[in-house]
């Protein structure tokens, strides 16, 4: 009898210490976030972008947030593995920052209903679950402008990950963007099947380059592409981040994603208690994309029609996805004075005209 | 459309040099009777160890020495183990892979995403670097034509002079090498050490002299390409160029292809070297009296020296 009622006193003592052990502690517990990475932080590409967004959010709240993250974490059972873990370590809100966490995030996010999920990229969204994404076609349309000015072979290459449309479209805005300039442009492109494979991706490049490309773009993470034509001597662009540093006679110019905005909004609006749960599409106009560090070799003529396009993408008086729009027979796939829709736009899975070769999987 | 095919063929090049450099090593280690199955693990060891030679300042002199010493240092361990120790070799070669990948991956954390301050440029010989098809072969860097250069004189240490013959005999039959008053043990060292550093060196080349940076299985699994070609070589050195320009080629080729036009699945392209590998392994060893005449027959056994 003494024992039991020993025990009993023990737990109800250890159960009263620990709950005012937590009331004490969350009031002045800083918010815990978590980042899941798809490659290392070092790839000086897409995670590196995030990780410097993580780090601004970092800056911009101080103390009332601790934030920590998991990198080269494989898309598929080991992704859910690891959002799961940070799940019950006490985070409150977990970014998965890559398309292909979607479904793992989904499926803890229906475990953990008080844990706040945001997916990068995605199409999915779910109670918990809130997408973010950013329009890369936009720089990478900017891009196309450039390499329509620069290039002389008129052939341009595209290094391209899988055949997702967030991909489709990055490809077909870079080649509406330098048809724009030469209307007889053309762009080849090399599907690797993974978004960061530094010697994958410079045997793409190589193949590209070989075969004729001398302005190059890509859709993966690392600098690798960069770095192979500067060592080629053609050009290409830094994607994600500013690559300039990885090869400065070869770099262009870098569209990037600047996430530090909407990461801090994100926390804040946590932190007040309504979290943010609209889809958010963000582009040049809300300050989440940008084309960044122009080589100096770029001609002023250049310069202005960029700047003057990337203005009008600002006030939002141009859409990159605005007719005529030919597919590759010519045959006209949106008429003059229309655009596609959001929805359109995330669906795209046609090669506009100008892209050689077929899109796999049709 | 432009069907260039000299591109295709810089690119089998590049990928089938370090693989002919580690083939060849592994080539002399196994012709001792020493089955080292490690070079995984080694070539990212001496990829890492040049890649942090370079990092830091090195030439590429010291790069290429530090990438050679990994690799003897880690096959050191794999002949101590399994010809002194008389361990078994197939198990310590795979524990010397999966060290090497482990090491080289934690050790190579702070390097991820660095690019080589300098790095091999390739050196052109005028007028035959040119020709169409045959001109990669003449435009390659140094590590390229020690490859070449190595190839000639490992046949020729082999089979013409008495060392080689001695070698040759160890891995025949060590018991009558032992008798006739050969250094089993001491060959056997020497031969696996002569792997290690080849090992080390196809790091070097993946490292600073095709990559320029550091990443996690630099060598994507290429040191297994490696042991099976020496397979597909017969344990003579001719057929091993051949077999590393297949093989190179392969995933070479799948890339090609979609610029030319021809749709190929991705995953297809992954998997072609590996599945290349297989096949050509599964046609030799339907051979059995080919495999017997020519591989060396102690291959994989140890031996108790007595001293």
């Amino acid at each position: 009898m003494k024992r039991k009622s020993f025990w009993i006193a023990g737990i109800a003592a250890a159960l009263g210490l620990a709950s005012v052990g937590a009331g004490v502690g969350t009031a002045a517990e800083p918010l815990k976030m978590a980042f899941v990475y798809v490659g290392p932080v070092g790839d000086g590409g897409w995670t590196f972008a995030h990780d410097l967004g993580r780090k601004t959010l970092e800056k911009n709240l101080g103390s009332k947030v601790q934030t920590s993250y998991v990198e080269n974490v494989p898309e598929g059972q080991d992704a859910e593995r690891v959002i799961r873990d940070l799940a019950t370590k006490g985070n409150k809100m977990i970014f998965t920052t890559s398309f292909g966490y979607m479904e793992q995030t989904l499926k803890v996010a229906k475990s953990f209903p008080k844990v706040e999920f945001y997916h990068a990229t995605g199409f999915k969204s779910a109670p918990n679950v809130t997408i973010y994404n950013t329009r890369m076609y936009e720089p990478a349309y900017l891009a196309g402008i450039i390499a329509g000015h620069m290039t002389k072979s008129g052939k341009l290459g595209f290094v391209a990950s899988f055949p997702i449309p967030e991909v489709v479209r990055n490809i077909n805005a870079y080649t509406m963007g330098a048809r724009t300039v030469k209307p007889n442009i053309t762009t080849k492109v090399v599907w690797i099947s993974t978004w960061y494979d530094p010697s994958k991706e410079r045997q793409a490049a190589e193949t590209l380059i070989g075969q004729g490309a001398d302005v190059l773009l890509q859709n993966t993470d690392s600098s690798a592409t960069l770095q192979t034509s500067q060592d080629k001597g053609v050009y290409a662009f830094g994607w994600d981040s500013d690559m300039t540093a990885y090869a400065p006679k070869a770099h262009l110019a870098s569209c990037i994603e600047v996430w530090g905005g909407y990461y801090t909004k994100a926390a804040e609006a946590e932190l007040a208690g309504k979290p943010l749960h609209q889809t958010v599409w963000g582009g040049i106009k809300e300050g989440m994309n940008d084309l960044v560090s122009l080589n100096s070799v770029i001609p002023d003529e250049a310069r202005k029609q960029v700047a003057a396009k990337k203005a009008d993408m600002a006030s939002g008086k141009f859409m990159v996805f605005t007719g005529p729009i030919k597919l590759q027979d010519g045959s006209v796939k949106l008429p003059a004075g229309k655009s596609l829709t959001d929805k359109e736009i995330d669906s795209i899975n046609y090669y506009v005209e100008g892209v050689e070769g077929q899109l796999p999987g049709k | 459309m432009n069907f260039s095919v000299t591109p295709l063929v810089a690119s089998a090049l590049a990928a089938a040099i370090p693989l002919v450099i580690a083939a060849l090593g592994e080539l002399v280690t196994e012709r001792s009777g020493v089955l080292n199955l490690g070079l995984e693990g080694l070539m990212l060891m001496g990829a890492l160890a040049s890649f942090v030679a370079v990092a830091h300042g090195g030439g590429l002199a010291v790069s290429l020495l530090c990438g050679v010493l990994a690799g003897v240092a880690g096959a050191l361990v794999f002949a101590v183990i399994a010809i002194t120790l008389q361990g078994n070799q197939v198990a310590t070669g795979l524990s010397l892979t999966i060290l090497g990948t482990g090491v080289s991956a934690f050790a190579g954390r702070q390097y991820v995403g660095f690019r080589a301050p300098t790095a091999f440029s390739d050196w052109p010989i005028p007028v035959l670097g040119k020709l169409p098809i045959v001109g990669p072969f003449f435009s390659m860097n140094a590590l390229g034509y020690f490859a070449v250069v190595a190839l000639f004189l490992i046949s020729a240490f082999l089979y013409r002079t008495r060392s080689g013959l001695e070698l040759r005999s160890v891995g025949e039959s060590p018991s009558v090498a032992r008798s006739l008053g050969l250094h089993v043990t001491r060959t056997r060292y020497l031969a696996t050490l002569f792997g290690g550093g080849m090992a080390g060196l196809a790091g070097c080349y993946y490292a600073v002299a095709q990559f320029k940076m550091w990443q996690d299985g630099l060598t994507s699994g290429n040191g297994w390409i490696a042991l099976a070609l020496v397979v597909f070589a017969s344990w003579r050195p001719p057929r091993v160029a051949l077999g590393a320009l297949l093989f190179g080629g392969v995933s070479a080729l799948g890339l090609w292809l979609q610029t030319v036009g021809i749709p190929v699945s991705t995953f297809a392209l992954a998997s072609l070297p590996y599945l290349a590998t297989v096949v050509v392994l599964v046609t030799i060893s339907a051979d059995q009296q080919a495999l017997r005449r020519y591989a060396p027959a102690s291959l994989g056994k140890p031996f108790f020296d007595g001293d």
